[in-house]
């Protein structure tokens, strides 16, 4: 029978100590994203500072790591410093069941290291090590130094780059070359412990519960995948293929929020990466493989890098207004050798180059730099600088809450930020989903909490309704049943995080694939789940399993003062309507009454009150209570 | 039919080891890509898969003392009788790859057997990195690949006129 292991480890003493999971966690909160909240809930709170030695770097693999399909993805928790939030990011790769084959499931690291350090797991021991070496290296040398040290090539690595040791507010944590923990700044949050690296080793087996069933099934939904479109889509483009159609239907974000397409655009386009691509790359045990790896020249070298995806593509291309491949594989390589998040990054930048050109800064801030739409000059700098904290970059490095509060009031306005977190380069003000998706997402402004992607496909409405459970409209600019929608994605997107599985084997892109009968998403899982580990968590355990997770999410941000005041859009959203794009998209914004009727919508389907603070019946009903969250957490005590 | 043979085009593969993760689970219960019978070896900018090639004059069999490395009458494959398995690592020294990996469990050496035909390896590579077919058409991709190309400098110096 399979054992889930957690570690404590403390940076300022050294000490390490091990604990069992309790099998009470994981059939409240699962695993990865689900235990990364409820253990950071529990080991931090408002007084906590997130860059002291106090916070704590939880790293999780999900509960059903290791399993082929795709179940590669680890979560990163932790109090963010780009925030002041819940810190949380999800990442893929081969760290997370190369971790669980090293015998551990949530290493929890808390504390400050003197000098760098890095952390070795193999095979059920943990050692610290000195990284003095490796200190002032990129995201992608460490990586290599670390496994020529080692000599192993299978080692994994969560590894910083010079962003994180700098301590942008924004760095980003990588677990491969392309692979990152990127949002709410984890990276920082490591650099602040001195840690350099965590590195995992195992050579231990997973024993299934019923292995010839759980092979069974996984070949099944693999299987299911493969038929669909969606499938050879992703296996030739990735999340590049999104672009041409958002940004013909004028979705995406231009020149900061100026416009919401552009054009022309012919060069940053999936197709365009073709002749700089040498193949793709995949994460652990996925059959689709999304990720492109390429080669470019610049400067006479020959550099090498993998991605980019969707949001590279406006980072690097549509918000600085630059159509041009070279620009998007370029700046892609330097976030992922600083180890920056592309989306904080590409949104800070672009919102510099509009303060600038609205005349709210100029080159007495900047350094000397003319900032201009259409400079991939002006980008690559920015990026450097902010990696390094040089000069102007220093103060984008502070991310938007902290940037804004140094350059001054007015150019708040032009920041899109939510919760003090970056919005990505999607322009959803036609999208009535997709825009309270982001703004009640419990990491701050992010899509991935919820975003309903097939919601854009236009489906027959009594698919959406009998998917959703209510009246939900076909149509995506409508308000109707949108608030429901968004509720359930965000309980399914929590499960599968916890879980450890990667979103496109979910309701993400496609209303149909993965699952064996797409109306019951939690059966597959469920499953899974019970082949796997021998515990058997119910579909509809399991779908309050997600409504737990997200509430409890919610209640550490209550508990950090967010209320429904902070649920909202930023101003431009309702203001400005959109310029561009196909008649359906375009002169649309958000209608402010019916974004607040919408809320109330989704605060009462999540159980929560007028305000966005979960209802006591909601708390009793999920275990939520103080008494319980702290006999929960007890339980760990008694296994040892 | 001549007899299926694995064949491997490392610039397919994308390092996903779905390949590792099915062959462990398949042939032990239990989910262990280091003791699968293939190997990806990651060398970050690209893979190149090891398995078992089923030598013609397999140095594996030839070393193994108690003889316990046979070929397999109804696939081809190279397979060894576990049960007769001395768990020496002669094999493995042998094997000019290196691929020929080991259980802790058993003591014993662990090596891809086909499936008895049926490899799950090849079935899970949806990028055609691993395919199973004839021998006599083994790369024959490759072939067709190279043809075409010298199809097109042919259409465009040796025939301008057509």
């Amino acid at each position: 029978m399979l054992r889930f292991r957690m570690a404590f480890i403390d940076l300022s003493s050294g000490k390490v100590s091990v604990r069992e999971v309790p099998r009470s966690w994981i059939k409240s909160f699962l695993g990865g994203r689900g235990i990364g909240s409820f253990l950071l809930y529990n080991l931090t709170g408002p007084e906590t500072d997130p860059l002291s030695p106090d916070n704590v770097l939880i790293v999780s693999t999900g509960l059903l790591a290791g399993i082929p399909t795709a179940s590669g993805r680890g979560q990163l928790t932790g109090k963010s410093p780009l925030t002041g939030l819940l810190g949380s990011a999800n990442f893929g790769g081969h760290f997370a069941p190369e971790l669980r084959f090293a015998g551990f499931d949530h290493l929890i690291v808390k504390g400050k290291a003197e000098k760098p350090v890095y952390i070795y797991v193999e095979d059920g021991t943990i050692e610290i090590r000195d990284a003095s070496h490796l200190w002032g290296m990129d995201a992608i040398e460490t990586q290599r130094a670390i496994k020529e040290d080692l000599g192993d090539y299978r080692v994994q690595s969560l590894v910083i780059g010079q962003a994180g040791e700098n301590l942008v507010r924004f760095a980003c944590v990588k677990a491969g070359v392309k692979s990152a923990g990127g949002r709410t700044g984890m990276g920082c949050l490591m650099g602040s412990k001195k840690l350099k690296a965590i590195v995992a080793r195992g050579t231990m087996e997973i024993e299934p519960y019923d292995p010839e069933k759980l092979y069974e099934l996984c070949m099944t939904l693999n299987e299911n995948i493969r038929k669909t479109r969606f499938f050879k889509v992703m296996q030739a483009y990735g999340t590049m293929h999104i672009f041409s159609y958002t940004n013909t239907a004028g979705l995406v974000r231009a020149k900061n929020f100026q416009l919401n397409q552009m054009y022309p655009s012919d060069k940053i386009e999936a197709e365009a990466i073709a002749e700089y691509s040498i193949g793709h790359q995949g994460c652990y045990g996925c059959i689709i493989q999304c990720r492109h790896r390429y080669v470019v020249e610049v400067g006479g070298e020959l550099i090498y890098d993998e991605g980019p995806e969707y949001t590279s593509q406006g980072a690097w291309g549509s918000m600085p207004y630059i159509n041009d491949t070279k620009t998007i594989l370029i700046c892609n390589h330097l976030v992922n050798k600083y180890g920056l998040d592309t989306l904080e990054t590409g949104n800070m930048i672009a919102w510099a180059i509009e303060i600038f050109e609205k005349g709210l800064i100029d080159e007495s801030t900047t350094g000397g730099m003319k900032l201009r739409w259409g400079d991939p000059e002006v980008v690559v700098e920015l990026i450097r600088k902010i990696a390094f904290r040089e000069g102007f970059g220093d103060i984008l490095a502070e991310g938007p809450r902290g940037a804004v509060e140094k350059l001054g009031p007015e150019t708040k306005y032009y920041m899109m930020e939510i919760k003090g977190m970056s919005h990505l380069q999607t322009d959803d003000r036609a999208i009535p989903s997709f825009a309270l998706g982001i703004a009640v997402a419990t990491r701050g402004c992010d899509h991935l909490r919820s975003r309903p992607a097939i919601d854009l496909y236009g489906l027959p409405r009594d698919f959406l309704e009998k998917l959703f459970g209510g009246p939900v409209s076909s149509d995506y600019r409508s308000y109707e049943g949108k608030a429901r929608m968004i509720w359930y994605m965000e309980r399914e997107y929590a499960v599968v995080d916890s879980l450890g599985i990667c979103k496109f084997y979910s309701h993400f892109l496609t209303p149909h694939g993965f699952y064996r009968d797409t109306f019951r998403p939690y059966k597959d899982f469920s499953d899974l789940i019970y082949y796997l580990t021998g515990i058997r968590i119910g579909e509809s355990e399991l779908e309050l399993c997600g409504e737990r997770i997200y509430t409890l999410e919610r209640m550490y941000l209550v508990r950090e003062g967010i209320s429904r005041k902070d649920d909202y859009l930023p101003e431009r959203w309702y203001k400005e309507p959109t310029p561009a794009g196909l008649p359906i998209a375009r002169g649309r914004k958000i209608e402010r009454e019916k974004f607040d009727e919408m809320l109330d919508q989704y605060y009462d389907l999540h159980g929560w009150d007028g305000n966005g603070v979960p209802k006591q019946e909601t708390l009793e009903k999920l275990g939520l209570t103080e008494e319980g969250i702290k006999s929960l957490y007890e339980e760990a005590k008694a296994h040892g | 039919m001549a007899r299926k043979v694995i064949v491997v085009y490392p610039e397919r593969c994308t390092g996903c080891r779905l390949c590792e993760v099915v062959c462990s689970m398949y042939r032990h219960g239990y989910i262990s890509p280091d003791r699968a019978g293939i190997t990806i070896v990651d060398f970050t900018t690209h893979y190149v898969p090891i398995v078992c090639m089923h030598c013609e004059s397999p140095p594996c069999m030839e070393v193994c003392p108690a003889n316990a490395i046979y070929r397999d009458a109804k696939t081809g494959a190279v397979v060894i009788n576990r049960d007769l398995c001395l768990g020496c690592r002669s094999c493995m020294m042998a094997c000019p790859f290196g691929a020929i990996t080991w259980s802790d469990r058993d003591g014993k050496v662990v090596k891809c057997d086909l499936c008895n035909g049926d490899p799950q390896c090849v079935k899970v590579c949806t990028r055609g990195a691993l395919q199973y077919v004839p021998l006599d058409r083994a790369f024959l991709e490759k072939r067709v690949e190279a043809a075409k190309k010298l199809g097109e400098l042919l259409k465009k110096y040796v025939m301008p006129s057509r």
